[in-house]
């Protein structure tokens, strides 16, 4: 923590004053939970000592912005699944470690399925060009990494592709925010809005945070300082009692967002209810192909058979980014799951709660 | 998952372009960038650009990278 703060001079006057400001507060009871949404905030402020200068006065819940800690068991049992049938899957790295209830594309690949990382949704195309194999791309993530898959869809329409489909577990921000500020009414005090997501969105689509449950939002970025101006900007909200949607990323962040990714978005998918670990379904929170593209959907060119297995591990990682719960609250926590040998999703992406907690808590 | 950090466009074609970032060269895509420039900055996430960040803007959250890189050594 200190290394970073000697890099920036302004930072720890910066934080000093925001914890003299909570403190100051009127008939707020401490901690104030605030609910970082994104993965990589989750990262930052334990990399950065966040948690540890503000442990008596701000508590920092982690959200559920790490697209591979917020796919079920049941999605992950289907690229196993996919894997075991012989196709030629293609994934974003982190995936491949998580468990499912019997397996991981990892321990699949050791039995020999074919399975590419990789680090661009593109390189799915080169890799279906090259093979008349079937491949798949496992889609996670959210509306930063959406545009980049409609994309992928529209290259492989354009190129008439046949042997690429797409496995669409793809989630949206705004609808599980609601879900969450009706779940955990009066648990949470603000939001540190996610920088990336909000990039493509803008600051438009939260606007029902402070409207409809008054509760203050702040888009940052990622760095000490943004993150200190996005705290600065919630403890000022609740000390003003006015409460908006604050920018503090405008250097990125447009009002409008990115339009153009945005219609891009929209030419390919359209809003659909779809399933999170830890909540089950919530109402249009994700995205499905459009009928058009129906034949690069994975779910509906394979017969893909998977049973609904309760998982019974003592991880928690469902509470964990619901906000409900901490990592150090897990019983397996630094025993039986540490990196190297995952229990559940949050330790195994490097935005992870749990693998954050496991690399910079104390 | 959904980090992004600001490419220098190098030279482009099509819905693609030669991006640099520290000295990197990677192709992009960046067909929802309007009449992007040689020489603009853009944010990349996945290989493809998200947005168009003024040089200001870029060199200053390169700088900050670049800081916690060294931090980090
Ligand atoms: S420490 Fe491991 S088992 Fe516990 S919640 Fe985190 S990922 Fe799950």
């Amino acid at each position: 923590m200190i290394n970073t703060f000697r890099n920036h001079p302004d930072l720890k006057p910066l934080l000093q004053k925001i914890n003299n400001n909570v403190v100051a507060l009127d008939g707020k009871a401490l901690p104030l939970k605030f609910m970082e949404v994104c993965g990589t905030h989750t990262v930052s402020i334990l990399k950065f000592g966040f948690r540890q200068f503000f442990k008596d006065t701000i508590k920092f819940l982690s959200g559920p912005g790490c697209p591979v800690c917020v796919t079920s068991a049941k999605d992950i049992d289907k690229t196993i699944f996919l894997a075991q049938q012989g196709y030629h899957i293609v994934t974003f790295g982190d995936l491949i470690k998580v468990p499912g209830s019997q397996s991981s594309l990892e321990k699949e690949m050791a039995q020999g399925a074919t399975v590419d990382v990789v680090y661009s949704p593109f390189d799915a195309l080169a890799i279906a060009k090259n093979t008349t194999k079937e491949v798949i791309f496992i889609a996670v993530g959210f509306e930063t990494t959406i545009p980049v898959i409609a994309s992928l869809v529209l290259d492989a329409y354009a190129q008439k592709l046949n042997n690429l489909s797409i496995l669409c577990l793809v989630k949206t921000m705004p609808n599980v925010l609601r879900y969450l500020l009706t779940h955990l009414q009066g648990q949470i005090d603000g939001f540190i809005l996610p920088g990336h997501v909000s990039v493509i969105i803008g600051s438009e689509p939260y606007e029902f945070i402070p409207e409809e449950y008054h509760i203050p939002c702040t888009i940052a970025g990622f760095e000490p300082v943004d993150l200190g101006l996005g705290v600065e900007s919630l403890i000022d909200q609740i000390r003003s009692g006015s409460v908006k949607v604050d920018n503090r990323y405008t250097r990125m962040v447009r009002t409008e967002g990115n339009t153009a990714a945005q219609v891009l978005i929209s030419s390919v998918f359209q809003e659909s209810d779809v399933s999170w670990r830890g909540f089950g379904i919530i109402p249009l929170s994700g995205l499905g192909l459009k009928a058009e593209f129906e034949q690069f959907d994975a779910e509906k060119k394979f017969d893909i058979r998977v049973d609904d297995v309760e998982v019974k591990t003592a991880c928690i990682c469902g509470d964990i980014i619901s906000g409900k719960s901490s990592p150090l609250d897990c019983v397996l926590f630094r025993k039986q799951c540490a990196p190297e040998n995952p229990v559940g999703p949050c330790m195994v992406s490097f935005e992870g709660a749990c693998a954050a907690y496991y690399k910079y808590g104390e | 998952m959904c980090l992004a950090v600001p490419y220098r466009i190098i030279s482009k074609d099509g819905n693609k372009a030669i991006a640099d970032v520290f000295g990197m060269k990677k192709e992009i895509d960046i067909r929802i960038i309007e009449d992007v420039e040689i020489d603009e900055y853009v944010l990349v996430h996945a290989g493809f650009a998200i947005q168009r960040v003024s040089q200001e803007d870029a060199k200053e959250t390169l700088e900050l990278l670049t800081e916690l890189c060294e931090a980090e050594e």
